[in-house]
């Protein structure tokens, strides 16, 4: 009852900050609704008890990649000049592409997809297995994409060095 | 109506709407990226459409396999590759603004196709 309230609220959240984060004419307001859409999707992993996940998502993207985007509107700001939109008949042909694609995805979720699921409760997953399965080498364990992840980063940590400085 | 209602307050949140949520915000980041000129209002459409599938893989495996973990790791990995991916195209943003000195997409970047 009180899980199904939460959810809606936070459905609700997502979507109209959502919208107002892609429409807005201040680029750092559509920074802070992107904040708060990534804030609901937080809450949208507790609901689906994967507390590990929402604490990830929250330090990560709502930390981290946060910080980095006011870091780079901050930087790239000219004062005086406002923000400019595509041309009108780019806009029209941009909202009938989404529109499309969401009355296809839309259409396949309403038909589809409530016949395959019988939902399970279940207790919440330990920290120990989630750590078994996320450095352990044998089946449907992950060691490889974490090392994966760590070349990929280190990789990063390069590339925006070179990038960004000063020649 | 107020059947309906009751039943979606008391059962177990169906798949059906998770789902309905991040198809919107989903093809919400699809209309930003198409619709705006600004490079920082198109990474953060591509943030949103990423978000979007994050949920996705979470709900898959909370409601079809609820005892295996597959759908969490993905997502785990999926937010470290867009937290890197993020961190290499604000560099690329801030080095085109020295460059031009400005950040929208427009005569200026496309000639630094040649």
């Amino acid at each position: 009852m009180v899980s199904n309230i939460i959810f809606f609220i936070l459905a609700f959240v997502a979507v109209v900050s959502s919208f107002m984060a892609v429409t807005s004419q201040k680029i750092i307001r559509s920074a802070v609704f992107l904040l708060f859409v990534l804030l609901s999707t937080a809450g949208f992993y507790f609901l689906l008890d994967y507390h590990f996940l929402a604490i990830t998502q929250i330090a990560v993207y709502a930390g981290g990649v946060m910080v980095l985007f006011i870091f780079s509107i901050v930087l790239t700001n000219q004062p005086g000049v406002g923000v400019k939109f595509e041309k009108p008949k780019r806009m029209i042909v941009a909202a009938i592409a989404a529109l499309a694609g969401l009355a296809i995805c839309g259409h396949i979720v309403y038909y589809n997809i409530s016949r395959l699921y019988f939902y399970t409760t279940q207790e919440e997953f330990k920290m120990q297995d989630i750590g078994f399965g996320l450095l352990g080498t044998g089946k449907y364990q992950n060691m490889l994409p974490f090392e994966a992840v760590s070349l990929l980063l280190l990789a990063c940590i390069i590339g925006g060095v070179m990038i960004a400085r000063k020649r | 109506m107020g059947e309906f209602i009751t039943n979606l307050l008391n059962n177990a949140i169906p798949i059906e709407l998770y789902l309905a949520v991040s198809t919107v915000v989903f093809f919400v980041g699809v209309y930003g990226f198409l619709s705006r000129k600004n490079m920082i209002m198109v990474l953060i459409s591509i943030e949103l459409m990423l978000n979007a599938a994050d949920i996705n893989f979470a709900v898959f495996n909370r409601y079809l396999y609820p005892h295996q973990l597959e759908g969490f790791y993905f997502t785990l990995f999926a937010i470290a590759i867009a937290a890197a991916e993020a961190a290499i195209a604000i560099a690329i943003i801030i080095n085109i603004y020295r460059k031009v000195n400005s950040i929208y997409i427009d005569e200026n970047v496309s000639s630094m196709k040649h």
